[in-house]
Order: C-alpha cells, then structure tokens, then sequence
C-alpha cells in the first residue's frame, strides 16, 4: 500500500436484509485529495462512510485508514479519524465548550493539547459567540459547525464529512468551503465529504465520485465530470451528467433483472 | 472562522499515547454522571427517592419497633420497591438516548472500545445510586440517636443495598439498550425488574409451589434478586455467595448490552 493512501477501501458491501445498500463500492484517497461523494437521495452514501470509519460493519470487504484495518485496528484506526455524522448528532444539554472537551478526552487529548485543540476548532468554525451556549439552543448552521469543529480538534490526517455543509446560509457554506479546501491543500488531509449540491464539488474538490444504486458510476475530476455533458448543454452541465450517470444507472439495473 | 488551517500531523495524530487502560472508562464517566446533573433529573430523582425512603421508612414501615428493637430493618425491605420504579429511570436514557439522538455514532467513531462505553456509563448511573442511598444517612443518625443499634447490620444492609440497585441498573442497561424510546426502556425495565425480585417473594413462592416441583421453586428463587438481598445482607451477614450473585448479574447484564449494541453494529 502506498504511504500517502489514507483512506483505502475495497470491495465494501452492505446488505439490510435482502436490500444491498452498498454493492461493491471502492474509494482510495490519497494525501491532499478532496472527494465528493455524491449520489441521489438513497444511493449508500452514508452507508459507506459509516462502513469507512467503523460505524457498520460492512457484510463483506474492508477498509482501512492511515494503514490501520477498521475491522481488526478499530482504536488506531479511528484516531487518525475525525468523522462528522449525518445530521452532525451531539447532546443537546451539553454546552458548546463541554461537548468538545469530552471529544477531545475521548481522543485521548490532555491538558495544554486538549486546550489548542478546542481552540482551533472554536477559531476555526468561528464558535466563540456560543461556546458558552448548550446545543440545544443552536441554530441548525451552529450545531453543524459544532460538529465539524468536533471533528478537527485532534487535526486528523483523514476526514470523513457527511453533508458538512447542510444548513448553513450561503456565507457559511462559502467559509466551510474554503476552510476544507485550505485543509486539503495546504494541510495534506484525505478528505471525503458527501453533497448532493454540484457546484460544491466544483467549488473545493479535487475528485469526484458519484454512486447510485449502491455502486460506482463515476470517479474522476470535477472536470472530466463536466466533459461527460455534451456541448449543446450549457446551464447546469453538472445537473445534467448527474441525471444521466444515476438514472442510467438505475436503467442497467433494469435491464439485468429482465 | 479563518482560512487557515494547520498543517495536518500525521505522526502525532496518530501516535497521541492511549493514556492507561482506564482513561476511556474515566471519560465516558465522566459525561455520565455529569449528564444527571445539567438537566432537573437529578434534583427530582433525589428529592423523590429520600421523601420515599423517609415516608415508607416512618409512617408506613413504623421504624419504630414495637419490640423496642434499634434496627433499620423496615428502612431496608422498603428499598427493593423503592428501586423497582427509580432505577429505571435512571437506566432508561443510558442508551434509548444515544440511539435517538443518533450520538451513538459519534460515540462507537471515537477512539473509545465498546467495554469503555458499556462499563462507564454503568458506573456513573450506579455512582449516581450510591450517591442517593447515601444521602439517606439522617435515618441511621436518627435510629443511633434513638437507640442502640448494630451497626455492622446496617453497614452490611448499605451493602447490600448497593449491590442490588447495581444489579437492577445492569438489567436496565441492556434493555436500555434495545430500545430507542426511553419510555419503552422504562416500562420493560421495570418489567423485567419486577420479575426478578418477585420470583422469591414468599406468596409468588406459594404460589409455583402449587403446581411446580420443589427443584423448580428453588431454582427461581435462587435467581431472585430478593432472596439475595434480604436472606443475607439484611441479616447483617455478607455472604460471599450473594456477593457473587450479585456481581454475576451486573457482569451478565452488561455483556448482553455489549452485545446487543454489536447487533446495532451489524445492522441487525
């Protein structure tokens, strides 16, 4: 395995019950890559992410982050991981400033460490006016960057973000953005983030991989996403490729069947 | 929020040394017990439970023995009723919680083990029993002010106490774990709970002695966690064999909530 793949995962299947959600779904992501994952409502989306960081056991394949297999190394591999859930879960009777510091104890961060930590996330995500504020009391953009930021205090190699920027007004959307960019770039992370907004992936990632009916469908650039469309489409090339690559998938399918 | 970010440490990251086997134990802990505390819960539990113990202890119980006898006897049969409705409560969110919120998946993607999750959050509900029970240290004032009783009888009887509610938390655990709705995990925990102090309460015991053979009747009430309690503790006897009963359920509970959130895992 090379050194700088991060996030290496071959073959992953899930079955839920006679439903395959995930159907042989490979995603290797090197240093300073940023992946969108995308995917129509239902495509196993989020069903590989929660295999890739440990969440659900995959039916079969594996994964493995920094080297380490999730399945056998789950504790090493989980700590070179900072993973922002679907929905960005956290306790709502928690304070902004409680909450990270159990995230960063759990992580295994102390004293001096743990401070920096929280503090950069709190900068970062531009928590300071709520920090004191329990979770409950947030908006939906605040409790999404409150879990982002719970995501990055021990600056993890690999980041895992499903829907990082779900909820939040076009301001916030723009700095999330450049903030993941600037961590891919500058800060040589594997990052995956899920989206079903297309201009986003235009917008910061390196790499695009779109999946639909539990499988593959593309893996490439964001411009060789774009080339797909044909030059008769002018507005909303990406809508355009989407539709076809998921609906065609859906069609293949069809077709085996019969 | 700013545009720079650090530059990633790879090494450090993922080299940050495990600080001792019992760290993640400590934090989950630590979460735990201090959750009670940031909502009315722990206010109303402890308010309920004392004005509880007093009541039943005093007016209902006559603590004061015709005989004249100095003992906290009447205090301590109250306690596995008493139980039977507050450990629940306090079992109920341990888990039921985590699965609505939906917290459980940042919880098990966390460099924590699922043993560090299991036997944390037991212990800070179970720390937060003790704490209960410990409170109702008035009555023993109050029983040594009034006479003379032994005190080993009642130390072992906080003891047993103890035991039993940690007992009770362990059956709450796993069905706390089954569930999704604390409601559900109240009303089944106290449920199973109930089973298993009533099969050695002596008219349940007359009554499968009417149709059961006198083995079956010996082996449920030698499962029942009433048996235990009283023929030992309350006797100021600290039996090894109840202590073992005792630590055997709570590990018995614990590991079927272990394995009941690996279920969860698996997408069962």
């Amino acid at each position: 395995m090379s050194a700088s793949l991060l996030i290496d995962a071959r073959s992953l299947v899930r079955r839920f019950g006679s439903f395959r959600a995930v159907d042989g779904v490979d995603l290797a992501v090197s240093a300073g890559e940023v992946v969108g994952f995308l995917g129509p409502n239902g495509a196993g989306k989020t069903t590989t992410m929660r295999m890739i960081t440990g969440f659900l056991e995959p039916t079969s394949g594996r994964a493995s982050l920094c080297g380490f297999d999730v399945g056998s190394d789950p504790l090493a591999a989980k700590r070179c991981l900072g993973y922002l859930p679907e929905g960005a879960p956290a306790y709502p009777d928690m304070r902004v400033d409680e909450f990270l510091r159990f995230v960063a104890r759990a992580r295994g961060l102390r004293g001096a460490q743990a401070r920096s930590g929280i503090a950069r996330g709190i900068d970062l995500l531009g928590l300071n006016s709520v920090r004191k504020q329990s979770i409950e009391t947030l908006s939906k953009g605040y409790k999404r960057r409150v879990g982002f930021a719970q995501a990055l205090l021990h600056d993890p190699p690999v980041l895992i973000l499903d829907e990082p920027t779900d909820g939040l007004d076009p301001n916030q959307k723009h700095e999330v953005r450049s903030l993941i960019r600037t961590m891919g770039e500058q800060g040589g992370k594997a990052i995956v983030l899920s989206t079903h907004i297309l201009e986003e992936v235009e917008a910061v990632c390196t790499r695009a991989v779109v999946i639909a009916r539990g499988q593959t469908v593309f893996d490439g650039t964001p411009a060789e996403l774009d080339a797909k469309a044909p030059d008769s489409v002018r507005q909303g090339r990406l809508d355009h490729v989407f539709r076809e690559l998921t609906r065609s998938a859906s069609v293949d399918k069809k077709e085996v069947l019969v | 929020m700013s545009d720079e970010a650090t530059p990633v440490s790879a090494a450090v990251a993922a080299t940050v040394t495990p600080p001792g086997p019992l760290a993640g134990v400590v934090t989950v802990f630590r979460r735990e017990f201090g959750a009670y505390f940031t909502t009315p819960v722990a206010a109303i539990f402890l308010v309920i439970f004392l004005v509880m113990a007093g009541v039943l202890t005093f007016n209902v119980g006559n603590l004061i023995d015709p005989r004249g006898q100095a003992s906290l006897r009447v205090f301590f049969n109250w306690h596995p009723w008493m139980y039977l409705f507050l450990v629940p409560a306090l079992s109920m969110r341990l888990w039921a919680d985590e699965h609505r919120l939906g917290t459980l998946e940042l919880l098990t993607t966390l460099p924590l083990t699922l043993r560090d999750l299991v036997v944390g959050k037991f212990l800070a509900a179970w720390a937060f029993a003790v704490l209960a029970l410990a409170l109702t240290f008035p009555v023993w004032l109050t029983i040594s002010f009034l006479g003379d009783p032994d005190h080993g009888v009642i130390l072992a009887g906080y003891f047993g106490s103890a035991l039993l509610s940690g007992g009770l938390l362990a059956v709450g655990c796993a069905v706390s774990a089954a569930s999704r709705s604390q409601v559900v995990a109240f009303v089944l925990a106290v449920a199973v709970s109930f089973f298993m102090l009533l099969t050695g309460w002596a008219p349940v015991q007359a009554f499968f002695q009417s149709w059961m053979p006198q083995a079956g009747v010996e082996a449920l009430a030698s499962v029942s966690f009433l048996t235990h309690f009283r023929h030992s503790f309350l006797r100021g006897v600290v039996d090894l064999r109840n202590l073992v009963f005792f630590c055997t359920v709570i590990a018995a509970g614990l590991w079927i909530t272990g394995v009941l959130l690996r279920a969860k895992r698996q997408g069962r």
